[in-house]
């Protein structure tokens, strides 16, 4: 009987259905994200409106650009009256708002070595768990052997430079079973006696593996920017953790000293220590000396960056719960080993997006040294190449260039901060 | 590395500090080159060109110094100043001369304890309108629209020439030459003040110059000369007969393409004094007798130096005008040599 009254009986399942059109992919997509509602639609309309209005725009003098000639004019007599770029003074003036006017050109290779080598010594310190320790080494050999492939000169000049290091460290461990204080001490006058000595060296065999100098005027385009954003940031961090550290820092003196430098630099704008840099400088030196320009600018730019990570790092600090402080203290360890093992580690990741704002910030603010005549990318711009008879008048080619050479950088900077912080991240959120 | 340039620079700012009451021509020629102030780009006046070198008008000044001085006219080091940091520059010594079209005007001279030796382009403040205005005087521009740069002379002579002349005008300030031109262009401004020289480089840089003119009043003066410091009475004499030899030759028809023949002595006393086969005239400045002929040959004379650069038939195309010889109705007048 049961049986008769079941007329079907389907013995397996069905196969799972595609979901409907109207549910998935794209289409599905564009309803719940550009047409949800009538306000929201008429709203993607109108900026698909602009987009297009902008593209179409854009597009001509894009395809019609021109990237052959060797002046302005004749751009315009080709393109007769049609829109377009006039991209031959990218191509003309290439290696200068790369290298600067006056960097000699059969030595371009230098600082695209330099370039290069720049991305190996810092593998390391960015992608510390994908690159050998090993590296390391290279790093820090790395500052030494840009400045000598970009400055030139004789090798003897970054060696005696190490040797300064390596004896000042030597002396350091020799004495810091006394105390760390003597033993910084030790240092520092052991590596300025090495200089001093090595000086002399130096100076007297100045053709030893010689590389042709080029004087720091002589140095300009995006290579100046690019030189004072990567010393600059990479000085200003240790010297902002010690402020930081000296501005939390029990000692009086040293408190004060810090709190009145962190203060006094947050309060100048950065185009005035750069003019002090650069003007008045000049008349607290004996007339007639040049101390070197490139290097008044960058410890200006430190100085000044480093209040900035200073207080970054503060935050960070601050941030810690007081057990960690209390936990250090509580393991027998003393004031160095505490910041250096428990406290730092913490407070430098809490501080990573505010430090790479600094950074960010100062590798685009390193575009003001145009204001003291220096001709980095932006100087270059606006004083040789659009004073020249050739290319006077030709604006938008020239800043959208200088727009795609930063932005990749300090868009790159920002992704990384990013995935270093979820690298990090040891909390269970 | 930095450290060690640190104590490089104190050592160099030690010894440096004996030497700097010596004479600025012992300077130069024991430094073996020239520093030169110049602008860090102005059209016609001082850019560097593809190559790397400097080229313009008052570059050319520079290196006929160079040449009467050294002997050789690539001995410059050119260093590139901003209107606000030429005047430090040349007060602290980095630079011997300054060569960047900067107005000799009382305060400059005596307050600021500078010595200009001389002009070598008379400018003034111009206006440039569009065709289509119908203007033909600055008086008929009662109610217009003008794009002045903020902050200069020119700002105050606009004011004053309106006033004086009871006519109503509205400022778009603006704040660098690079900025006004396209703002002129769009039509921001019916008008465009700044020095008639630099108009007349904005307009050739347009796509249609014709569609635009420069109107005939010029309202300020404004002449540019270069300048060395006070105190040092022998270098500014090098550097103001440099400019008067250059003036000169274009006066007495030496060119740098007939000096070799000229300078073999001819009948003029005067060009023979000038390029040193009679008289002392070198020795009485400190160099060989020769230093003229250097500099005249570094560059040309005057008015090549003028054609090359600035003249009728390069783009920016100044005409002569006031910086012409006084003998063709100009100001240009170099004091006798002799």
């Amino acid at each position: 009987m049961a049986d008769k009254s079941i007329a079907f009986v389907r013995t397996e399942m069905l196969p799972q259905q595609a979901p409907p059109a109207s549910q998935s992919g794209v289409i599905k997509w564009v309803r719940e994200n550009l047409f949800p509602d009538v306000l929201n639609s008429i709203l993607t309309l109108v900026a698909l409106y602009f987009i297009y209005k902008i593209v179409a725009g854009a597009w001509p003098w894009l395809s019609n650009g021109i990237w052959t000639t060797s002046s302005l004019a004749e751009c315009r007599e080709i393109l007769d009256g049609a829109t377009g770029g006039c991209f031959s003074v990218l191509t003309e003036r290439w290696n200068q708002l790369l290298f600067g006017f006056t960097y000699p050109t059969e030595e371009y290779w230098r600082p695209t070595l330099a370039f290069v080598l720049l991305f190996v010594a810092a593998a390391p310190l960015l992608f510390a768990m994908y690159v050998p320790r090993q590296v390391l080494y290279f790093t820090a050999l790395y500052p030494f052997l840009a400045y000598w492939l970009i400055w030139g000169g004789t090798i003897l000049i970054p060696i005696v430079a190490i040797a300064g290091f390596v004896v000042g460290y030597l002396a350091f461990t020799r004495v810091e079973r006394q105390s760390f204080a003597m033993g910084l001490l030790a240092a520092v006058v052991a590596a300025a006696l090495t200089w001093w000595i090595g000086g002399f060296v130096s100076g007297a065999l100045s053709g030893f593996v010689a590389l042709p100098e080029v004087p720091s005027r002589d140095i300009g385009g995006f290579m100046l920017n690019f030189i004072l954003g990567v010393v600059c940031v990479s000085l200003s961090l240790p010297l902002g953790i010690v402020l930081a550290l000296g501005r939390q820092s029990d000692m009086p003196i040293i408190r004060i000293i810090c709190v009145v430098f962190i203060e006094f630099i947050r309060g100048v704008p950065l185009i005035t220590l750069l003019f002090v840099a650069n003007v008045v400088l000049a008349y607290f030196l004996p007339p007639g000396t040049n101390f070197d320009l490139i290097l008044r600018v960058i410890i200006m730019i430190t100085l000044f960056s480093a209040a900035y990570i200073a207080e970054v790092i503060r935050g960070g600090l601050a941030a810690l719960p007081r057990g960690q402080y209390e936990a250090a203290d509580s393991l027998g360890l003393d004031y160095a080993q505490s910041m250096r093992l428990i406290i730092m580690p913490q407070a430098l990741k809490i501080s990573i997006p505010g430090i790479v704002n600094v950074a960010v910030g100062l590798f685009k603010d390193t575009t003001l040294v145009s204001v003291i005549s220096m001709f980095d990318l932006v100087g270059m711009i606006r004083g040789p190449i659009l004073a020249s008879t050739e290319w006077n008048g030709v604006y938008w080619e020239l800043w959208g260039f200088a727009i795609l050479m930063f932005f990749p950088i300090c868009y790159g900077i920002s992704q990384y901060s990013q995935w270093l912080e979820r690298q990090l991240a040891t909390d269970h959120r | 590395m930095k450290t060690t340039l640190m104590l490089g620079a104190m050592t160099v700012a030690g010894l440096a500090a004996g030497a700097a009451a010596a004479a600025t021509l012992d300077d130069v020629k024991a430094r073996g080159k020239l520093n030169c102030g110049v602008t860090t780009g102005l059209v016609g006046f001082a850019a560097p060109d593809a190559d790397g070198e400097w080229q313009g008008f008052d570059v050319g000044v520079c290196r006929a110094v160079a040449a009467a001085v050294l002997g050789d006219a690539s001995a410059v080091e050119f260093v590139p100043t901003t209107g606000k940091t030429r005047f430090t520059a040349l007060a602290s010594g980095e630079i011997d001369l300054l060569a960047r079209n900067t107005t000799w005007t009382f305060s400059r001279d005596v307050d600021l304890k500078f010595e200009f030796v001389g002009i070598n382009y008379y400018d003034g403040q111009g206006f440039m309108v569009p065709k289509e205005l119908g203007v033909s005087s600055a008086k008929e521009l009662d109610g217009a629209t003008v794009c002045i740069q903020t902050g200069t002379t020119t700002e105050l002579n606009l004011a004053d020439f309106f006033r004086t002349n009871n006519i109503s005008y509205e400022p778009v300030p603006i704040e660098t030459n690079a900025e006004a031109q396209p703002l002129y262009l769009e039509g921001a401004c019916d008008v465009y003040t700044t020095d008639a020289s630099g108009l007349a480089a904005t307009r050739a840089a347009f796509e249609n110059p014709g569609d635009h003119v420069v109107l005939p009043e010029i309202i300020s003066k404004e002449p540019l000369g270069p300048l060395v410091r006070h105190g040092d009475n022998d270098w500014g004499d090098i550097a103001r007969w440099t400019l008067n030899a250059l003036i000169a030759a274009e006066e007495l028809g030496v060119t740098s393409a007939n000096i070799d023949e000229l300078a073999a002595g001819t009948n003029n006393p005067e060009i023979n004094r000038l390029l040193g086969t009679e008289g002392t005239l070198g020795e009485m400045l400190g160099l060989d007798a020769q230093w003229a002929v250097r500099a005249i040959k570094a560059g040309g004379n005057y008015g090549e130096l003028f054609e090359k650069n600035i003249g009728e038939n390069t783009p920016i195309g100044l005409a002569r005008g006031l910086n012409a010889q006084w003998t063709d109705g100009g100001l240009l007048y170099s004091p006798p040599f002799r």
